[in-house]
């Protein structure tokens, strides 16, 4: 049903853990419905310096967190906020039609982070 | 330990089957000397079944393509041939989407349905079904025992209140058929589906036991084969098979249920001390003998799979996220778990060929596995994740 590549990251997800102190929060999904996402993120210049992720959910969220990460780590907002919800899926060689919603989740959860840590930073402004 | 996905057929139904491929091809419905002979192959399994389930005669057991088939036969059948006498059909919360469906099909018919809830372990709520049937019900359809969460029903208690009240009773035994003894005369039962796959027969067979004066009308017209109930050239490998897999189960049923009992409670036993936080699904004691269903706070069902995947062991889950829909086990929710507790369920169904080696190096492995998703899993208190 996976590729190897999800299974791969479901094996050893990359990233997987809390930032403690993160710059950015950003918690998407609902254990009612199966998937539950939160993505950490520390900024250093308007660039995602470190990101981590803990999730619940099916093998295939598992695999989107832990690719959303290695996607993410690195890149600036702008290049970070590009990163669309088909990439995530596209970079694992796919996901079955009914878990494309885990890619989404996903990319939604980084943007997520995102959106939090801009939030912050405009209000102690 | 994912039987109830699938049975591999028994070594003994597969001899028995063997010469009705290619040698015995005949069609029973032809007169010459080759369509006698499996015809008489036919009445042989036929009689199997009928001693299987304690019917009296040959005349009650029509032969299907399977279970879903014979529950949509049950349904749909006694409610189109019985309009007359009513428009109402009772049916448990927790039936097989092969009686939930034709029932939720009736109700665009003009039926209503009704749907009687179970406790928190599964098991039929008495006075509420008995509150359901009115003098408009002609039909009501009570599984013998749940495959996915093994709880087994007082379906001779339940056929007596039907009976009282006026109506049929249906009792889909797919699950159970092989795992525990039935017996429908003395059980109160009207109609009965079960699967030759669920036995270790073939796939493509099952049958509906339908209790003589019963008023019933087929749902698939065509050649009038099983005395015009259900046309259609038969499958007779498939029917051969079955009658062979009814024949072993009614004779090792006692011994194997004994044996899968034991190794069910070890499993559950060794799963609920693998974790904390860690629950058993469906009834401690009225359960089917190869049924094990436990569910892991905080990680999701679909996880687990893959993790016992990984390591040789093949299981299912009630999570939504291992089903079609999306949605979790109608079920466990129907013994009132809340979505998210339902999503951490994991169901092992045992068969002839696991083992007490199996069962523990399943649960030898499990306290990891757990471990490992709730260190992922966002939902995990801190304290567990010592």
């Amino acid at each position: 049903m996976y590729t190897e590549k999800v299974m791969d990251h479901f094996r050893n997800p990359r990233n997987m853990g809390e930032i403690p102190n993160a710059d950015g929060v950003g918690t998407v999904g609902n254990p009612v419905c199966g998937d539950l996402m939160t993505i950490y993120i520390k900024v250093k210049d308007d660039r995602i310096e470190d990101i981590k992720f803990k999730t619940f959910g099916c093998g295939a969220a598992i695999a989107t967190s832990s690719m959303i990460t290695e996607l993410a780590r690195g890149k600036t907002f702008e290049e970070a906020l590009k990163i669309s919800r088909g990439d995530v899926a596209d970079n694992l060689g796919g996901l079955p039609p009914i878990k494309m919603h885990c890619s989404n989740l996903a990319a939604d959860g980084l943007h997520a982070a995102i959106q939090d840590y801009l939030k912050k930073k405009e209000a102690k402004k | 330990m994912d039987y109830t996905a699938g049975m591999p057929v028994d070594p003994r139904v597969l001899e028995a089957v063997m010469p009705y491929f290619s040698q015995k091809y005949g069609n029973p419905f032809s007169l010459h000397s080759w369509g006698n002979e499996v015809r008489r192959a036919m009445e042989e399994a036929r009689t199997k079944i009928v001693a299987f389930a304690g019917a009296k005669k040959n005349e009650e057991i029509f032969f299907t393509s399977g279970g879903t088939e014979s529950n949509n036969l049950a349904i749909k059948g006694v409610a189109y041939r019985n309009k007359d006498k009513g428009n109402h059909v009772v049916a448990s919360a927790i039936e097989h989407m092969s009686v939930m469906n034709p029932c939720k099909a009736l109700l665009k018919e003009g039926f209503s349905v009704d749907f009687v809830p179970v406790d928190k372990y599964g098991v039929v709520d008495i006075q509420s079904l008995e509150k359901a049937i009115t003098d408009k019900t002609i039909l009501v359809s009570v599984m013998y025992a749940n495959g996915e969460i093994g709880t087994i029903q007082p379906i001779k208690e339940i056929g007596e209140i039907v009976h009282r009240k006026g109506a049929l009773l249906h009792v889909d035994a797919v699950a159970a058929a092989g795992q525990v003894p039935i017996n429908v005369e003395n059980e109160n039962i009207d109609l009965m589906s079960i699967s030759s796959n669920d036995m270790y027969g073939l796939r493509g067979a099952g049958a509906l036991y339908v209790k003589t004066g019963t008023r019933i009308q087929p749902i698939i017209q065509g050649g009038g084969q099983e005395r015009g109930l259900r046309s259609g050239t038969e499958n007779i490998p498939a029917i051969v098979g079955m009658g062979k897999a009814a024949e072993i189960a009614k004779t090792e049923m006692k011994t194997e249920g004994e044996r899968l009992s034991k190794l069910r409670d070890r499993l559950i036993k060794g799963a609920l001390e693998s974790a904390p936080s860690t629950f058993l699904n469906g009834h401690p004691t009225q359960r089917l003998p190869n049924n094990a269903n436990v569910r892991f706070s905080y990680i999701e069902g679909e996880s687990l799979i893959l993790s016992l995947d990984m390591l040789g062991v093949a299981c299912s889950s009630g999570s939504a996220c291992t089903s079609k829909t999306l949605e979790p086990s109608h079920v466990l929710l129907a013994t009132g778990l809340r979505h998210e507790e339902a999503h951490g369920s994991l169901l092992f169904t045992l068969g002839r060929q696991n083992t007490e080696e199996d069962v523990d190096y399943v649960v030898n492995a499990l306290p990891d596995i757990v471990k490992r998703l709730r260190a992922i899993s966002p939902l995990t208190p801190k304290e567990l994740l010592s």
